[in-house]
């Protein structure tokens, strides 16, 4: 469980680390954290030729909350986001922060490295095809923004170019009810399936929702729910109902975590647990 | 005041909680190379070839060594032969040469200048195997071995049986996962040829012995180290081939040689444990009376038989009737070869297996009977007046006498002390809110005091100060700690003023080492003889010095004086300088020194008892097994330091959730394991272990030894898969039934939807 030799760069800014990420080559990693990519090292299944450090960047750490909605610096630590305090209408995601990892993992991961990391079970990377939120990529060629619910590609796999750097993380729209739940056999452990889903309603009738969830797909999984919100009653028994109809949509894989079959099951479960969650908001 | 029964604070921690512990990971030498083994990376194949020549040609890369490279063809004998049984076809060689049985089977090993290196080499050793089938369960096996014990006529008491009741259980391949994963540092001295041997905590005298005839030299030449360890459970500190291999390589490049296991190659190369397939029937009167009991197991042992031979089936078959009274029993156990790790023994080895199905079983039975499951055992345990009471059987070489006891008291004392701690009523209370919760008791037997014998050094120096040379090795528990105050009390000294030093085969050359939960037993038993005897010694000099008789004088708080005389008195200090040589109070040809050695033996085993109640809560949707409250109330015969005790309890039952609920060994179709990490080897954390409740007990002395002890290493595991198999069977109710651990989520899941688990 040692690394296999690598190049090791500190970036102090963005512009650096981009220039470093387009000499180093494609083989080049950022390490933003270093929570998921050095184990990932260290058993050999991943072998960056490059490091660039850019957890010394200055100006890439902040939540900024304001009418054009909740901006996110990439190197925002999890731990800084589960302590933010008035994030009125994004307040799922700090309320969502304590499934992330352990503590010692939430002092030193960062936003937008979980979001390049792209794993499927991740609470941001759902929190962020959940709420639509806009990935801002910044490269040799300037910046660009791409949502979120076209980023994640597959396990690992997302839309930034090898000599791009994830900036910020901007979800423009608050949903006040919204909500994420996961299950795991322990406290910090992956997701073996997470749901995440936001609620409109007026009076104590739906107006609409929305469901993504994490474990069933290489991606975090936007599940088709159509109408089935529409106009019912805010109750236990209608989140029943889409957490049957979600699950009946899924063919999600087998692993010693648990067969497709259970994985279906807990969907069920944690959609109608997540919806009742959201609901209380 | 006397130190035994006291909570002093141990010994160890100053060093260890300030960083200053002697792990093998922390030691380097002046020109060390680093070992890294290659292992199998498929579970059975022929192996056609090993290239290791881009391997050594990488940089830093001093010598690569393949099974080819070794003489002949060296193989790791058993420890303990048992039964009778022959196993040397079965042993495992040190690397791989025709044939690879297991992912992880050591083929080869890199010796570089880095760790770095040496694993970037391993990486271009090319390995040629042809693969074969796979044999991933017990039907598909080789037996290795197959073997009965039993006593009474079994046919006739299920013949007049009223009740009959069966259950088929399979308990789940898991094992120790010490939070240090192994290391070994050899530094050969190239003028004498001697090797010093950093690490081997467990059984280093009896290591050394095996290394020295495997490396055709005296064992005189080899010193062994037991360093400190991040815990052992019965895994660390056997010899493995690694064990072979590092000090083969120090010999033969006369260099220092270190190897650091990672924690990848620890969940595939340390002995698993636990894997076994049970059915057993008991057969009861219609009045509860148990008549009779049988067991059919198969134990998966994995590629090969390896320093513990079929001691874990032994140990299933011996202990599986437990504390009670079973006229009639009959255990068979069929040992089998598959191709997975190999296995070996774990906290609590076939008590843990045999417990969790004999207490089901026993749950079952009151359920068809109609009785209350504690009324039922309580109907069947052993009484005091019965005891010792002797099983026709042997296990591990010594008869199964059971020895003074009171399991009734103990069970009444545990279910009073949960009833005290509001259980019984928390359970009905959720059962009213619509929570599914269930309690579960399971009562077991243990073992402790394996002999044959310890052997222990106790001397004085000149300062006073006490030094022991102790057996033991000191894998966490606080053996120097329980030591030291045997010492104390047996000497007249304070604890303080004892050291001890365990494992080092230089200063205590006949040592028997820490396991079987023998040390505070046998090692205690040893230390206690030789701080008598030294107590005596040092009163015999004394009376020299004060001119008066050797039945005036009294030592106590580190003196001797004169009993009703006060001021008349000398220290032991004084009394150690006079036994200096050329001390004038020496007579002539008198051995000089203040010390003596001793030897323990016993002829059995002592059996400490206990029980276990766990209440937990399922989650219906996601099959999810809380657990609420957790007691174990345990008997010790005699508390030596009763917070250690305590300690081991708590630490054995968060390993006993993990073995019940989450730690599996899984392997694929194709024997790949499928928990190489711990995202996959799930580990019970301090979020998952409720707070334990202890209740220890002293009612029980043991006769067998000075103190009156019982071991305290294992008890606190050995009914946790029962206690918690029972506790769902109980939430349960009629929604399902338990077949195996650990219980999953999923399972769990499965059991709540009527199919069995």
């Amino acid at each position: 469980m040692k690394p296999a030799a690598f190049t090791y760069h500190r970036a102090h800014d963005v512009r650096e680390s981009i220039e470093l990420l387009t000499e180093l080559g494609e083989d080049a990693k950022i390490l933003a954290g270093g929570q998921s990519l050095a184990p990932m090292m260290n058993f050999r299944l991943a072998r960056p030729s490059a490091l660039v450090d850019i957890t010394r960047v200055t100006g890439l750490d902040y939540l900024r909350h304001g009418a054009d909605g909740l901006r996110i610096g990439a190197l925002t630590t999890h731990r800084t986001v589960e302590t933010a305090s008035e994030l009125a209408g994004f307040d799922v995601l700090p309320r969502s922060a304590h499934w992330v990892g352990h503590y010692p993992i939430r002092c030193r991961g960062t936003f937008g490295g979980s979001i390049a990391h792209a794993d499927p079970t991740s609470e941001w990377c759902l929190l962020a095809v959940l709420l639509e939120a806009n990935i801002v990529l910044a490269g040799p060629r300037g910046q660009r923004t791409v949502p979120a619910t076209e980023f994640f590609h597959g396990f690992f796999a997302t839309a930034a170019e090898p000599d791009e750097l994830i900036v910020e993380i901007h979800f423009p729209e608050p949903a006040r009810q919204a909500a994420l739940t996961e299950f795991a056999q322990r406290q910090g452990d992956f997701a073996i399936v997470a749901a995440a889903v936001r609620l409109s309603s007026v009076d104590g009738q739906c107006t609409g929702g929305r469901v993504v969830l994490g474990g069933v797909d290489p991606r975090p999984l936007v599940v088709d729910i159509s109408n089935a919100l529409d106009g019912a009653a805010v109750t236990e028994s209608t989140w029943d109902a889409v957490g049957e109809l979600v699950a009946g949509q899924l063919d999600p894989p087998t692993d010693a975590h648990g067969s497709g079959a259970y994985r279906k099951q807990l969907a069920a479960t944690l959609v109608a647990r997540a919806f009742a969650e959201a609901a209380a908001r | 005041m006397t130190a035994i029964g006291q909570s002093l604070p141990r010994k160890e921690d100053p060093r260890l909680l300030r960083g200053a512990g002697r792990f093998g990971d922390d030691l380097q030498r002046p020109g060390q190379l680093h070992a890294r083994i290659v292992r199998a990376p498929q579970a059975h194949g022929v192996l056609r070839s090993v290239d290791v020549s881009m391997a050594v040609a990488a940089p830093g890369v001093v010598r690569v060594l393949t099974a080819a490279d070794l003489p002949d063809d060296p193989r790791i004998p058993v420890r303990l032969t048992v039964q009778g049984i022959e196993l040397t076809e079965h042993l495992q060689p040190v690397l791989a040469r025709e044939t690879v049985r297991y992912v992880g089977e050591p083929v080869a090993v890199v010796l570089a200048e880095d760790p770095y290196l040496a694993e970037d080499a391993a990486e271009l050793v090319a390995l040629d195997i042809d693969q074969l089938p796979v044999a991933m369960d017990a039907d598909a096996g080789t037996v290795a071995a197959e073997f009965e014990l039993g006593f009474g006529d079994t046919d006739a008491a299920f013949a007049e049986a009223e009740h009959v009741v069966e259950l088929d259980f399979d308990v789940g391949r898991h094992s120790a996962v010490p939070l240090e994963p192994r290391t070994l540092l050899v530094e050969p001295d190239r003028a004498t040829g001697a090797l010093e041997v950093f690490g081997m905590t467990k059984v280093p005298v009896f290591n050394r012995g095996v290394l020295a005839s495997m490396l055709d030299i005296d064992e005189a030449r080899i010193r062994v180290h037991a360093m400190d360890a991040g815990g052992g459970f019965g895994v660390r500190g056997e010899f493995y081939p690694e064990d072979f291999l590092v000090a083969w390589l120090a010999l033969h490049t006369g260099r220092p040689v270190k190897w650091t296991e990672d924690r990848a190659e620890h969940l595939v190369a340390v002995n698993h444990s636990r894997q076994q397939q049970h059915r057993i029937s008991a057969a009861f009167a219609a009045d509860g009376r148990l008549l009779g009991l049988r067991a059919d197991v198969a134990h998966d042992n994995g590629a090969y038989c390896r320093t513990h031979g079929i001691i874990v089936p032994e140990l299933t078959l011996a202990m599986l009737p437990g504390p009670y009274r079973v006229p009639a029993y009959r255990g068979r156990i069929a040992v089998v070869l598959t191709n997975k790790t190999p296995c070996g023994t774990y906290r609590a080895p076939g008590r843990f297996e045999g417990t969790v199905v004999r207490e089901q079983l026993l749950d079952m039975a009151a359920d068809q009977l109609g009785v209350d499951p504690v009324q039922l055992r309580r109907r069947n345990l052993l009484e005091p007046a019965e005891l010792p009471h002797t099983r026709p059987m042997s296990t591990l070489g010594t008869d199964v006498v059971l020895d003074a006891a009171d399991y009734p008291g103990l069970l009444d004392a545990a279910v009073a002390e949960a009833k005290r701690l509001g259980y019984y009523a928390q359970v009905e209370q959720s059962r009213a809110a619509g929570k599914r919760v269930g309690l579960g008791v399971a009562m077991f037997l243990e073992k402790s005091g394996l002999g044959p014998q310890e052997t222990a050094d106790v001397s004085v120096g000149t300062s006073g100060a006490v030094r022991v040379h102790s057996g033991g090795t000191s894998l966490g528990q606080g053996i120097e700690t329980v030591l030291g105050q045997i010492t104390a009390d047996g000497l007249g000294v304070s604890a303080a003023d004892v050291t001890v030093i365990n494992g080092d085969t230089a200063l205590q050359p006949f040592g028997a080492g820490s396991w079987a939960s023998r040390s505070t037993v046998v090692g205690g038993g040893a230390v206690h003889e030789a701080a008598l005897a030294v107590r005596e010694r040092a009163i015999e000099v004394a009376a020299r010095i004060l001119e008066v008789a050797v039945a005036d004088l009294t030592l106590h708080d580190g003196v001797v004086e004169v009993r009703g005389a006060p001021g008349q008195r000398v220290s032991l200090a004084e009394v150690a300088r006079a036994c200096q040589p050329g001390s004038a109070w020496l007579y002539a040809g008198e051995p000089a020194g203040l010390a003596a050695r001793r030897r323990f033996e016993v002829a059995h085993m002592t059996y400490p008892y206990g029980a276990h109640l766990a209440v937990v809560e399922l989650d219906e949707q996601t099959g999810g097994v809380r657990v609420l409250r957790y007691l174990v109330a345990y008997e010790v015969g005699r508390a030596i330091n009763p917070e250690l005790v305590r300690g081991q309890l708590i630490g054995g039952v968060a390993q006993g959730v993990g073995g019940a609920l989450s730690e599996e060994f899984g392997y694929d179709e194709s024997g790949q394991p499928q928990a190489v990490t711990f995202m996959d080897y799930l580990m019970p954390t301090a979020a998952e272990i409720p707070e334990v409740d202890v209740l220890v007990t002293e009612n029980a002395p043991s006769a067998d030894n000075p103190l009156g002890a019982k071991g305290a290493g294992e008890g606190g595991l050995t009914a946790a898969g029962a206690a918690l198999a029972n506790a769902v069977r109980n939430a349960l109710g009629e929604a399902g039934s338990v077949a195996r651990l650990p219980m999953t989520p999923a399972r769990v899941r499965a059991m709540l939807a009527g199919e069995a688990g």
